[in-house]
């Protein structure tokens, strides 16, 4: 494959391979009704789309330092618009994000706003900047811009830190998915998932990866939206969701009126098997604290700013003006998943509360529910439970149960429709989980082997022992990843917005004050990174050892000290150091202005 | 004041009118979740509040990046500051 053709056939190639995936979604169902087993669909679906990417990444592959870390700056604005909503939208947005908005709500929409709002800072502080910088990591901006081995290796820590926390995560993903998928061990599962990560990534770098991800994010979003919008038509609910379910949102309102939220005793609860939870929050209402759901939100956004996984992403355009416009198409791009999860929250829990709709089973008698296929299924896959609390031989709002992952993963199911669906749900939330996990890997061995290895190490490292430092890495943080996700420590959803929190407390101000305030310097900028880190995750720890806490800042916002500390600290060690000197003011300068050649070029 | 002194003000104005509007739909229009949701204008008819995290502030910050995006093109072309072919 010559790479300025390939380039230049981008949408003729990916038309293809759309048109190619919605016909092996129809053989798949025409294969289902000539009485083909949901077992086998699922491993059909899973292992084809993985082969697929796989193959991409292997066509991918490179020799150059250029095309590795940075696919070669070529990368065109649409593009990377979708490669960088499939870097972003990983297997807690796509799989745990609509469960998380049906059991909570108002409260949990800050998680919303904020990853979305979060771009705006991307395209006005940051993005365009770094670009015109020229660097290949985040951390090579830092140690550039403010001089000195020491920022650059604070800065090293911080992104591991906390694209290390949120790796676990993702490659746990994979392994749940590729596990039920595949029908093999969790154990096992882990490490089938991460060598189709490293498949993706290990030959081809950020080349491999940014091709990969286009492909993963056409699998995740017909994936995502294909079930919404047959759902909503099938309920009667409407052809288009997003602007026609406010009737069904008034209706869920009144059924949660009539039903009450009769809360449970701990005796009760406490035969509820683990990670499932009832519904206790009304749906649409304003349930939490202005406070509350602003600080999340902040928190949020900022990481979104900090994360050097997305940050990257944006390197790889030709240009200034189209890194800037490329976080336009990202946010798009991702806006056309984030806007469906409320809508595929409200049909979930409509058709399973109203006893008006067949698949109601709230007022049911509890034999009648436990008769149910799909109950069972998901009841032994230790998604739903029910139990007679009252025991008057009929299933309360209170009585009934769910995982998170069972509004995406079981609601195609639930409104009966075709297993075909629920293969293809497997597959994109095997591309969501997979294409996070491809960008964490590589923005960390990036870091290890540019700024570590290359940078400080061995300065005078040719080319190809470069690259080979870089994919050793990669494979050793890959495997670390897998072992510790198959510890199974943290939930999913928690250590993802940890690490927004990681990341937001050790780089959001020394990244923006690097652009934007020329008088920051090389001690400031090292003050910032670590006691913000360390404030922020000193806080953490406290709070998760029964600290009280202080100003509402919960665990999940710690952030916000982090990065108020990190902050504070930068500007005071700034001012009373010296500023910094004439050629890094120039940079400056030069970072500010898109024309001409990038500062790194310069030197 | 120099061309490249300008052409940084009026990036940076640039900039607060975004932030500016940025600030609004994700922090401000939240301070009053409460107060919007009982407001009888309801998008799609939608409750307010709701409509506004679900779709409202989202579609707000896509269009917003956009705009932003082409007036610092603009600003960029009026000082001649754009990039050219072969800049790379």
């Amino acid at each position: 494959m010559i790479k300025g053709k390939f380039i230049d056939n981008l949408p003729k190639v990916y038309g293809i391979y759309t048109g190619g995936f919605l016909v092996f979604i129809i053989l798949m169902a025409i294969a289902e009704q000539a009485g083909m087993s949901a077992k086998l669909i699922g491993i059909f679906f899973v292992a084809f789309t993985v082969l697929i990417y796989a193959l991409i990444g292997w066509l991918s592959r490179t020799l150059q330092v250029d095309a590795y870390y940075v696919a070669g700056r070529q990368v065109p604005t649409v593009f990377n618009g979708m490669a960088t909503a499939a870097d972003w939208m990983s297997g807690a947005s796509f799989v745990a994000m609509a469960g998380g908005i049906y059991f909570k709500g108002y409260g949990y929409m800050a998680l919303l706003v904020g990853w979305t709002g979060g771009y705006v800072l991307v395209a006005s502080l940051l993005a365009p900047y770094l670009r015109k910088f020229g660097c290949y990591t985040v951390p090579d901006f830092i140690g550039t811009r403010y001089g000195g081995n020491l920022a650059r290796f604070s800065a090293v820590i911080v992104l591991t830190v906390a694209s290390f926390t949120y790796v676990t995560a993702q490659i746990n993903a994979t392994g749940t998915i590729a596990s039920v998928a595949l029908d093999i061990p969790f154990g096992i599962a882990v490490y089938v998932g991460l060598a189709s990560i490293l498949m993706c990534s290990m030959l081809g770098g950020m080349r491999a990866v940014t091709w990969t991800q286009v492909a993963q994010y056409i699998v995740l979003i017909i994936a995502y939206l294909l079930p919404v919008f047959w759902i909503s038509s099938k309920l009667g609910a409407g052809f288009f969701p997003h602007f026609m379910l406010a009737d069904e949102v008034a209706r869920i309102a009144e059924l949660e009126g009539q039903f009450g939220f009769v809360k449970n005793s701990a005796a009760d609860l406490a035969t509820v098997p683990k990670g499932l939870a009832g519904i206790t929050k009304a749906h649409s209402s304003v349930n939490a604290t202005p406070w509350a759901f602003i600080s999340l939100a902040v928190c949020m956004m900022a990481g979104t700013a900090s994360l050097p996984h997305v940050m990257m992403r944006y390197f790889t355009t030709p240009s200034v003006r189209t890194a800037r416009r490329s976080v336009g198409w990202s946010l798009f791009f991702i806006f056309l998943l984030y806007s469906s999860a409320p809508m595929l929250a409200t049909l979930s829990k409509l058709s399973l509360i109203d006893p008006t709709l067949p698949t109601g089973i709230i007022g049911k008698t509890i034999a009648e529910v436990q008769a149910i296929d799909w109950y069972q299924n998901w009841n032994q896959a230790n998604l739903m439970f029910i139990s007679d609390f009252n025991g008057n031989g009929t299933l309360e709002l209170n009585e009934f149960f769910m995982g998170g992952k069972a509004v995406v993963l079981a609601t195609p199911e639930i409104a009966g429709l075709p297993y075909v669906i629920s293969g293809l749900v497997a597959a994109g939330g095997m591309a969501a989980a997979m294409s996070t996990a491809d960008g964490l890997v590589l923005a960390i061995s990036n870091a290890l082997s540019h700024d570590i290895y290359y940078k400080i190490i061995n300065p005078k490292a040719e080319t190809a022992k470069r690259l080979i430092v870089a994919r050793v890495l990669l494979v050793l943080i890959g495997f670390a990843g897998a072992t510790i996700a198959a510890l199974e420590i943290q939930g999913i959803l928690g250590s993802v917005i940890w690490a927004f929190d990681f990341a937001m407390s050790g780089l959001f101000f020394p990244l923006v004050l690097g652009v934007w305030w020329k008088r920051a310097n090389a001690p400031g900028a090292v003050a910032g990174m670590l006691l913000g880190l360390i404030s922020g995750t000193a806080y953490l720890i406290w709070v998760r050892n029964g600290g009280s806490g202080f100003l509402g800042i919960t665990q999940l916002t710690f952030g916000i000290v982090g990065a108020a500390v990190s902050l504070v600290s930068m500007i005071v060690v700034s001012l009373i150091t010296a500023a910094p000197d004439a050629a890094t003011q120039k940079m400056v300068d030069d970072v500010r202005v898109p024309s001409g050649k990038t500062v790194l070029a310069q030197k | 004041m120099s061309k490249q002194e300008q052409h940084w003000e009026k990036t940076r104005n640039l900039l607060f009118i975004t932030l500016a509007i940025w600030f609004v739909f994700s922090i401000g229009i939240f301070l009053f979740g409460a107060e919007m949701q009982e407001s009888s204008i309801r998008p799609f008819g939608y409750p307010l509040t709701y409509w506004f995290t679900c779709q409202g502030s989202l579609a707000i910050f896509v269009i917003l990046i956009f705009w932003f995006a082409g007036r610092q093109e603009k600003i960029d072309d009026e000082f001649g500051f754009s990039e050219r072919e072969g800049d790379k």
